[in-house]
């Protein structure tokens, strides 16, 4: 793996130990999570123990340490999401897609991710597809769009 | 961009701005909130776009994209100025209409405004809509004048004025004086009161303080500080830096949940504007004041919500809290005393200056003043951001803002003060809201969050769901939280299960009490709050659930059972959607459900239109 992206975040920091969580964050948009080579980069050009590195890496939700899926399904189980449904998208989502939330797809397709709140409750359920909101979701909705995901792929029709 | 080297380059920057803005007919602003971006309001802006170049229309007509005005439900929002025409739930195909029947012709276009279902009638104009008529939206009604990402549209609403007002006319210690009589607390939820808080601050020794600005929203079902950091940046900023001079901080930090990557955006853009316009940085408007903000993104952890988890997240390292024993106001960021207050606090800083301690006191109650943004979600009919002053009581925001009951089914309780919280059932809808009154209740206002729910909520699910929502976010430093939760919700499962004994529900509340007493931080001492509140009041369905094994509501799957009553017409939709094929029966023939296949997955329920499939 080509970490030269990882040099530049880490100077773009100045090597500041405090900007570790931001340093991840960037590390992970560019790499899409943080692979244990990065890490020890990390460690070295912030002259920190690996071991604090892991600590924090692991320690905050939305950090990965495994390579994620194409596109990412991010599903809301707050509050006002679950009285209006979440549990029963996720159970459709964890049937179609044959993974856990926190897993990835044996093909690499798709990421599933459940979080605790996203924050735009007025229109739950909501998921999260690539980074674009979905509101009023439901069990139906939700195999839709992963149908259309499928379908995409393999070139069919929707 | 300018530079603002003193207040009379500030009140001229004003007037231009103003004088520039008045050229312009009319101004046509959409909803850039994250809720109505879910509706597609990017592509209604960009049909707007196009639409007012194609008729040659730019010079006349101001597009302006503004933060979120709350009523999320109805996205995406348009309003017309200066006629002040609300329409709801825009289409881009319904632009070139807008634009050629209200802003050629000044009519309204009918199809497109809020329609009252009790009256039966449309509604122009945003401030007549029940949703907003008993509102006072001290905060949020800037909202829907400004484009966040403009610091000019700021300065337009006398932005920054404050700010000149307490660096020229008044010491840090009249700034003080004025928040402690305002009566302003705390919006977090643990409601100290602000000035307090700052005059503490303030009197502890050294050169170096700090401010920071807590956005880490992490209360599910709460968002009214990411629609503040969104839709009006420059507010907390000022706020901020009002704070930052009263108490003789020069650095300040904005402590930005990961989840909201809106909130980070404008907020940095905000920060660069401010920069350039010399309203942050060295000498700022002459005054000798130095001040600068940086922002720090969160990572996801519910715990960082609290002051010294944050504060340690700030640092880079583990969001674990330490024991209060020495306050942050002492011991805070790097050790030196530090002012954290929430988005919604520092956002209510330039109004008091602005209008002054005697007009905020005399908003709300006697022990809670000013407004209080409430996010009210669930299953009640208009959901959205609500700011009304403190002391209304739950009814009037559940059914006269909210509109009541969502699907048919009655209230049975409303959730406020998130995982701290608890759940208060509708016979205690009278009470009023503020920071005091909900406690006694068993629950508390907390930062906002108000989840309505219904007749098809199960309130053991409901409790459940808190538990396992903050066993999954305790650090794990003390044990009471790590090992208490973890237990709680196994009694929990066990429960909606079908597999609860008698000794449970004792156990529960055993367990309940320790956790609360003796963790370390707010997280664990409001943990079983939920659990407690449901018990107490709901304590009925506790026991279907443990002696007759059903669950009332129907939620716990373990316990029902799907079966397809007589309205069916034999339409065939919930054999289509049936995962596990449980489903038979002849085209335009009542249909059954095979018990032994049924997955219990729900879907028949969703699609059916006669509402034939019952849950028992």
């Amino acid at each position: 793996m080509d970490l030269k992206s990882v040099d530049l975040i880490v100077d773009k920091y100045q090597e500041k130990r405090t900007a570790l969580i931001s340093i991840l964050h960037d590390v992970q948009d560019r790499y899409k999570y943080l692979s244990d080579d990065a890490l020890r980069m990390v460690a070295s050009r912030l002259r920190m123990d690996i071991n604090e590195i892991y600590g924090v890496a692991t320690f905050y939700k939305s950090f990965t340490l495994v390579p994620q899926g194409k596109h990412s399904i991010t599903l809301c189980l707050g509050t006002a999401c679950h009285v209006r449904g979440g549990p029963k998208i996720l159970r459709e989502l964890k049937g179609l897609l044959h993974i856990e939330p926190g897993h990835t797809s044996a093909d690499r397709q798709f990421s599933l991710n459940v979080v605790n709140c996203l924050g735009v409750c007025a229109i739950g359920p909501v998921m999260m597809v690539d980074r674009k909101f979905y509101g009023e979701m439901n069990s139906i909705r939700a195999k839709r769009i992963i149908e259309k995901l499928n379908n995409k792929r393999s070139g069919a029709r929707p | 961009m300018r530079r603002i080297k003193s207040v009379k380059d500030l009140e001229k920057w004003e007037e231009d701005i103003l004088s520039k803005q008045t050229r312009h007919e009319m101004i046509i602003s959409v909803c850039g909130g994250t809720g109505c971006q879910a509706y597609g309001c990017q592509k209604v802006k960009g049909a707007f776009q196009k639409e007012l170049t194609q008729r040659g229309m730019r010079e006349r007509v101001t597009l302006k994209v503004t933060g979120c005005p709350g009523f999320c439900e109805k996205g995406p929002l348009v309003t017309i100025y200066p006629q002040n025409i609300f329409y709801q739930k825009v289409k881009p195909e319904d632009v070139r209409e807008i634009i050629s029947e209200t802003i050629q012709n000044g009519r309204t276009v009918e199809h497109l405004l809020y329609e009252d279902p009790i009256a039966n009638r449309r509604i122009v104009s945003a401030a007549d809509i029940p949703f907003y008529r008993s509102q006072m939206r001290l905060l949020l009604g800037q909202n829907d004048l400004i484009d966040p990402t403009h610091i000019e549209d700021y300065v337009a609403v006398v932005g920054y004025q404050s700010l000149a007002e307490a660096l020229f006319k008044m010491k840090p210690t009249e700034i003080i004086e004025e928040i402690k009589t305002s009566g302003l607390r705390g919006r977090g939820g643990a409601g100290y009161p602000t000035g307090k808080k700052w005059e503490d601050c303030k009197k502890e020794p050294g050169d170096i303080k700090y401010v920071i600005c807590n956005c880490d929203e992490g209360d599910p079902g709460a968002f009214m500080d990411r629609a503040l950091m969104e839709g009006n940046p420059h507010s907390v900023l000022e706020g901020m830096l009002i704070g930052a001079y009263a108490i003789g901080a020069n650095q300040g930090f904005i402590y930005v949940r990961h989840e909201y990557p809106l909130a980070h955006k404008n907020a940095e853009i905000a920060i660069q504007q401010a920069r350039k316009a010399g309203l942050l940085g060295e000498n700022i408007l002459d005054s000798g004041f130095d001040f600068d903000v940086e922002i720090a993104k969160g990572g996801g952890a519910f715990v960082c919500g609290e002051s010294t988890a944050l504060i340690a997240s700030i640092e880079g390292r583990v969001g674990e809290p330490r024991s209060k024993q020495v306050r942050t106001v002492k011991h805070g960021l790097w050790g030196k005393p530090t002012t954290l207050n929430n988005v919604e606090t520092w956002a209510n800083v330039p109004l008091i200056i602005e209008k002054g301690s005697k007009w905020f006191s005399s908003i709300g109650t006697e022990k809670s003043k000013g407004t209080k943004i409430f996010s009210l979600v669930g299953q009640v009919k208009n959901t959205g951001l609500v700011e009304v002053p403190m002391g209304i009581t739950l009814k009037e925001i559940i059914f006269d803002i909210g509109g009541g009951q969502q699907n048919g089914r009655k209230i049975k309780a409303v959730q406020t003060g998130g995982p701290s919280g608890g759940c208060i059932p509708a016979s205690l809808l009278h009470l009023p809201v503020d920071f005091d009154s909900l406690t006694q209740a068993g629950s508390m206002m907390g930062s906002g969050g108000m989840i309505v729910m219904d007749e098809g909520t199960c309130m053991v699910d409901v409790a459940k769901y808190f538990v396992h929502f903050l066993q999954e976010e305790s650090c794990g430093k003390c044990l009471p939280c790590r090992e208490g939760l973890k237990r709680m919700g196994e009694i929990l499962d066990r429960i909606t299960e079908g597999k609860g004994n008698d000794e449970d529900l004792s156990l529960l509340e055993e367990l309940a009490e320790v956790v609360a007493d003796t963790s370390l931080c707010g997280l664990g001492k409001t943990a079983p709050n939920p659990v407690l509140s449901a018990v107490r009041y709901f304590r009925p369905e506790f026991e279907a659930h443990i002696h007759q094994k059903r669950c009332p509501a129907g939620v716990c799957t373990p316990l029902i059972q799907y079966s397809i009553g007589e309205d069916c017409t034999g339409c065939g939709a919930c054999a289509k959607v049936c995962p596990t094929k449980a489903i038979e029966g002849d085209k335009k023939q009542t249909h059954h459900i095979l018990v032994e296949l049924c997955s219990k997955c729900g879907s028949c329920k969703d699609v059916c239109k006669v509402n034939a499939v019952m849950v028992q």
